[in-house]
């Protein structure tokens, strides 16, 4: 990452994300037949994210702030190359490591040792990485002997605590975090932001999800703000925060700045 | 004009764009699956820990499941003849049934696989033909041990050693690509019909009376010809009971046709798979 053309860790051109999605709980044979038989389709189209643009120099912290359904979520699953995009182009330089919507979880029998290693391998990492990782994730989420336990055993708590060490442990060179800092008691919440301004004190590019305005103010570089999936503004994240705030007419309460 | 694809899921550079045909890049994307295999391999070992782990008699139950399997069978077709078999017909059944399970458990492992992959899949980029795949591995990690309980029924029943039973390695090659394929196909199919999953058992037990493991293929009266002509497996289950049972190398004809079977079944099931893989994500 020496040359000047390199400077870019996150390029997003003129992105759209439009996916079809059933009304149905369950798809399944049976009302896919009774459906045909009524000739209806149960197929909507969402556009999720329109004509989105912009950059992210190597060493930004780049926050997103919107409502909900706003598209936050699926910008940072395309930059992460789990949803394709419609249109446009995404180019990512470097490995990136991504803590969405709280879960490394996805085998809930499985231990949290067995879903942590499998996740790394998932992400592409080696068994021997993954072995030197370990400790120090079990360390940061401080679970200790609950890693050998099935994660049906956890606490929310617990789940998100893991969820943010594995992804802060992987020493990413991108880290994209979708709403995950607020997990685990107040003292573990501390305990992650400080972890989180030491992640973002590194030269390393992070994409961080928030409605917690004040987190966003205080560690990121830059913000956009997404508004019915629209990039509605790309600037300082003091600027971003107060037209945001504005629009939102909740003001800078308590509320919306405490807490990350 | 033709753009340069990169690759998907490559470390150090990758670039997303709308696949026009809906397939992702296939030169990088098996570049990634191998370059994963360890994930598929873990994937399936602690999958098949999981299963076994808080039963009493533990990976026992890898020997007993399909002994008592080759058992029910052999009581059942011993009933419904009128002449009672011989051992030689028990080690063509035992054989039979575990080859057949090779291949059914791995659809039955991997129906779900991609469905109940859920927070993997929406929270990471990787191939996700490694979850169907790794059914497929933890469906031949439980054939693996039936091979050892078959070997003395072999002996027992007399059956010749020799060369030609060489024969075996590529035929459990092609039922291992004819599993893959398929298992794609239902792991597929499932995310978008939740029912498959409900049907498949039932599919399986009428695939295996369609299929020559619990009477040998020359015995079907030439009306039932068809039933083995459509089967995709006969052949390879026949060539399987000629290199075992009947001890010598199989006819050409029935390799051929596995062959062709494997290799149509899994170039539609991955490619069925992988067109649709990067839907997954918003469809589970």
């Amino acid at each position: 990452m020496q040359s000047a053309s390199d400077q870019l860790s996150i390029r997003v051109a003129d992105v759209s994300v439009t996916y079809r999605t059933s009304f149905e709980r369950a798809p399944t044979l049976k009302s896919t037949m009774l459906r045909l038989g009524r000739r209806e389709r149960v197929v909507r189209e969402i556009e999720a994210l329109k004509e989105v643009s912009f950059e992210v120099e190597h060493g930004t912290v780049l926050g997103i702030v919107g409502a909900n359904g706003a598209g936050k979520s699926t910008l940072v699953r395309t930059v992460a190359g789990i949803l394709p995009p419609t249109e446009g182009r995404v180019e990512i330089r470097g490995r990136v490591s991504t803590l969405l919507a709280l879960g490394v979880g996805f085998n809930r029998d499985l231990s949290g040792r067995e879903n942590v290693v499998l996740g790394g391998l998932a992400a592409g990492l080696s068994r021997e990485q993954m072995a030197a990782k370990y400790d120090e994730i079990v360390d940061f989420a401080e679970l200790g002997d609950f890693m050998e336990l099935p994660m049906r055993t956890y606490s929310s708590g617990m789940y998100g605590r893991l969820a943010f060490s594995v992804a802060v442990n992987m020493d990413p060179d991108i880290l994209l975090i979708d709403e995950a800092l607020s997990v685990g008691d107040a003292r573990f919440r501390r305990k992650s932001f400080e972890k989180m301004r030491e992640l973002c004190g590194q030269a390393r590019t992070i994409v961080l999800v928030s409605h917690a305005l004040g987190s966003i103010v205080e560690l990121c570089d830059q913000a956009i703000w997404m508004h019915q999936g629209e990039l509605r503004m790309w600037d300082e994240p003091e600027a971003v925060v107060d037209a945001y705030t504005r629009v939102l007419d909740v003001r800078d309460d308590v509320v919306t700045r405490e807490d990350v | 004009m033709r753009r340069r694809r990169e690759d998907e899921f490559t470390a150090h550079r990758h670039v997303y764009e709308p696949h026009a045909a809906g397939l992702p890049p296939l030169r990088s994307y098996v570049r990634e699956l191998w370059r994963r295999r360890e994930f598929a391999l873990e994937l399936s070992r602690t999958r098949l820990r999981a299963q076994h782990f808080n039963t009493v008699f533990g990976q026992l139950w890898l020997v007993i499941n399909p002994l008592l399997l080759a058992g029910v069978y052999f009581v059942l077709v011993d009933i419904l003849r009128t002449s009672s078999r011989g051992t030689a017909f028990f080690a063509h059944l035992m054989a039979g049934l575990f080859a057949y399970y090779f291949v059914s458990n791995s659809l039955r492992e991997g129906v779900k696989s991609v469905t109940k992959g859920g927070k993997l899949i929406l929270n990471t980029a990787f191939p996700r033909a490694l979850l169907p795949l790794a059914a497929v591995i933890t469906s031949f990690m439980r054939f693996v041990p039936t091979v050892f309980i078959y070997v003395p029924v072999h002996v027992i029943a007399g059956l010749p050693f020799g060369v030609h039973l060489l024969w075996l390695l590529p035929i459990v090659v092609l039922l291992t690509v004819m599993a893959a394929g398929l298992t794609m196909f239902v792991a597929a199919t499932q995310v978008y019909f939740r029912d498959l999953s409900n049907f498949l058992p039932y599919v399986l037990r009428v695939w295996l009376y369609m299929s020559p493991v619990l009477y040998y293929a020359n015995e079907v009266p030439d009306r039932y010809d068809w039933v083995l002509t459509a089967n995709p497996l006969a052949p390879l289950l026949t060539a399987w009971s000629d290199v075992l049972n009947a001890g010598h190398a199989p006819g050409l004809e029935p390799m051929l046709l596995g062959t062709a079977w494997a290799t149509v079944l899994f170039v539609c099931g991955a490619l069925f798979f992988t067109s649709r893989e990067r839907e997954f994500a918003v469809r589970l």
